[in-house]
């Protein structure tokens, strides 16, 4: 049993940089360690994995912050179930490096394969084929679950009050000791894919409605910075994995090919903040020209799914100051608040590359789960711009009057009192809190910033 | 809980009837501010302060008395109590400006303008910081002067104490560096305040809300060292050179 408690607290915040508080931070690598862990309670508990959310939900101030990746073994895959067994503190990118070259895939993956499987099932994270499969609790048969009350073996069907409060929890509810995950079989690690180019929003938004049910994979990346008469241009990617017969000879050594690390990194020099009005301008016109119509381009899977994977820490590409993320969601007959949106963020000339847009297949129980049937857009801003705070708040109003809500796991801003508008099934969580966590331990930044009730 | 904007939830005023203190957390409550606990000498005086904040969730006020160093520990626990959740911000606003002619003639008058000045804020800091250090954030805003920044003849017992607290809120401020914690030292110059009430301005003088703008900018720059008007900073760092003679001619 080991557990290893800093002496000294440690400053910790979250992807995005902006609100770095202190706390201990223990790194137990064993169940009954995490338990132990948890013994100390004065300042509160929270779980961390890799700390890719982007607000203060993995951090705790002035308690106990466990950072799970020492939970990082990789069980024997079944493969008559199409199953895998792995430790909470196990990356996305560790797993896959171990299941390609055995002709298995996740079946969601965010963004970044650079986040733990208890984040994953934290945030409730959504991948390009949610409008399909859902999101990442879906493919969680069943988990373990450290929780102030003791260890807790949860699923779908086993006291899934808890197992669904878990999903989308933010962490509040225990630490992810371990999970069995469904997995989905692929032939090859290349991706076979289509790309359209749009140069008005709603020839993007009909296209989407109209055949993404054909694809297992689809996101539209799109220019909030605008053009002239309030058109924004747009690319959509889709595909699916390619199988064997797709591959040519040429490619046929690298047919299972695992995603690597980082080649690129932001040096520690790099001046202020290079992502401002301009910079951003010239990266989206040099995305949006290299970018040709394609159809069934073999793609490298990374490239695919986690194309900033390949610069380590490109938030500092932001400055000292951090930035802000923004992903919403409404329901599938409200596109007219993403178009309101994508005009507001125009008019506003606030900088924001990456604005993605996406469709979402139905949500899942979790209380606090944030994807929903309908649409979403992630924006993502460098803090400086004084109107940028105000432009949120407004755009919250017109997320929870349109029946929508943001992502927790982005968010770093909320006005506490649209929380309960968004996530109307709070008492639910908070019923099962209390059950598992009856004196209050478990909290975070962001469940204080919050109030999420318990 | 601070959001990405550096916007307080939670915050506690020492001396908060303060002009300058009463604008900045008007400012500061107006976008997430829910908690506000206003620690002040005379209960009316606070009850009035906290009328301005109507619309905040949470408003409480302390009574303590500044004169009595023996007070602070009690005062700051107190206020940290009232405020029921993790305080996000500090401001220290106590002070008086005293009455320079006569308080020189009177020892008695001279112990209680430090204490009032630099001992009891002092103190209150130290107190602060070890609640904040251990609740692993937070920040303290302390009203310093440009008086203290060469002290001058005409007002040198409030001058020194202002000297006081600036330097002392350098030094806290280095010894919370990787804690969470941030000092801010705020230089006002000559403010239009009830303090000042009936004493010609001096040049660059401004209005309480001016000051308050200028700390909210300066935080959120993350100025240890905020003067207001900015501009001062640089006719104050020229004056400083400025050889004895020169200085002891300027008028004011």
């Amino acid at each position: 049993m080991t557990a290893t408690v800093d002496s000294s607290p440690r400053s910790l915040s979250g992807w995005g940089r902006t609100m770095p508080t202190t706390a201990l931070v223990s790194r137990p690598s064993d169940a009954p360690s995490v338990l132990a862990s948890m013994c100390d309670d004065s300042g509160g508990i929270i779980p961390r994995g890799m700390g890719r959310s982007y607000g203060d939900a993995a951090q705790c101030s002035g308690g106990l912050t466990i950072d799970a990746t020492g939970l990082g073994h990789i069980g024997a895959l079944d493969e008559t179930a199409g199953t895998v067994e792995v430790g909470g503190g196990v990356t996305l990118h560790d797993l896959m490096r171990h299941l390609i070259p055995l002709g298995w895939f996740v079946a969601v993956t965010p963004g970044t394969r650079y986040v733990t499987v208890g984040g994953a099932i934290a945030a409730d994270v959504h991948g390009k084929n949610h409008h399909q499969e859902g999101s990442f609790a879906r493919h969680v048969l069943e988990m373990t679950l450290a929780t102030p009350s003791g260890m807790l073996a949860v699923a779908p069907e086993r006291d899934s009050e808890l197992f669904w409060a878990t999903a989308g929890g933010m962490g509040l509810t225990g630490v992810v000791v371990s999970a069995v995950l469904r997995l989905i079989p692929i032939e090859t690690s290349w991706m076979q894919v289509d790309t359209q180019r749009f140069t008005r929003l709603e020839q993007l938004m009909s296209t989407m409605e109209r055949s993404d049910s054909r694809y297992r994979y689809s996101v539209a990346w799109l220019d909030c910075m605008g053009g002239r008469h309030g058109d924004h241009r747009s690319i959509l990617t889709r595909g699916d994995h390619a199988p064997h017969a797709a591959i040519p000879d040429r490619l046929s050594g690298r047919s299972r090919e695992v995603p690597g690390d980082p080649k690129l990194r932001v040096p520690h020099t790099a001046p202020g903040r290079l992502v401002n009005r301009l910079s951003v301008r010239a990266l989206n016109e040099a995305w949006f020209r290299a970018s040709r119509e394609t159809r069934s381009l073999l793609r490298p899977l990374a490239a695919f799914f986690h194309p900033l994977d390949g610069v380590h820490q490109w938030n500092l590409l932001y400055g000292p100051r951090g930035f802000v993320q923004y992903q919403l969601a409404v329901p599938p007959e409200r596109g007219d608040v993403i178009e309101d949106a994508v005009a507001a963020i125009a008019s506003a000339n606030v900088p924001s590359f990456l604005a993605v847009l996406k469709r979402f297949g139905p949500g899942t129980p979790g209380p606090l789960s944030f994807s929903q049937e309908g649409w979403t857009l992630a924006l993502d801003f460098p803090l400086g711009p004084p109107e940028l705070h105000a432009l949120l708040d407004r755009l919250d109003d017109k997320v929870a009057t349109a029946g929508g809500r943001v992502y927790l796991a982005k968010d770093s801003r909320l006005r506490p009192e649209l929380l309960p508008v968004m996530y109307p099934r709070l008492g639910e969580m908070a019923t099962v809190r209390r059950r598992v966590d009856p004196n209050g331990v478990l909290a975070s930044d962001l469940s204080r910033r919050l109030g999420i009730p318990r | 809980m601070n959001d990405a904007f550096g916007h307080p939830q939670s915050i506690v005023v020492l001396g908060g009837t303060s002009d300058i203190a009463r604008e900045l957390v008007a400012l500061l409550v107006a976008d997430r501010g829910r908690s506000v606990v206003l620690a002040g000498r005379n209960q009316v005086a606070l009850q009035r302060a906290a009328q301005d904040l109507i619309h905040v969730e949470r408003v409480e006020t302390v009574v303590f008395d500044a004169e009595n160093p023996d007070d602070v520990d009690k005062t700051v626990a107190q206020c940290f109590e009232a405020a029921a959740e993790a305080v996000d911000l500090v401001i220290v606003a106590v002070g008086e400006l005293g009455s320079q002619t006569t308080d020189e003639l009177h020892p008695d008058r001279v112990v209680d303008m430090m204490t009032v000045n630099f001992t009891w804020p002092a103190a209150a800091m130290s107190a602060i910081a070890g609640r904040l250090r251990r609740q692993g954030h937070g920040r303290i805003i302390v009203l310093s002067s440009v008086a203290g920044f060469r002290v001058r003849r005409s007002n040198f017992i409030y001058g020194s104490a202002k000297a006081g607290i600036d330097g002392f809120g350098h030094g806290l401020s280095e010894s919370l560096r990787g804690s969470g914690v941030a000092v801010h030292i705020v230089r006002p110059g000559f403010v239009r305040t009830k303090m000042t009430s009936g004493r010609s301005p001096a040049p660059f003088a401004v209005d309480p809300s001016r000051v308050a703008s200028d700390i909210v900018r300066g935080v959120a720059r993350g100025q240890t060292v905020i003067w207001s008007p900015g501009l001062l900073r640089w006719v104050f760092s020229a004056l400083r050179l400025l050889p004895e003679p020169l200085w002891r001619r300027l008028p004011g």
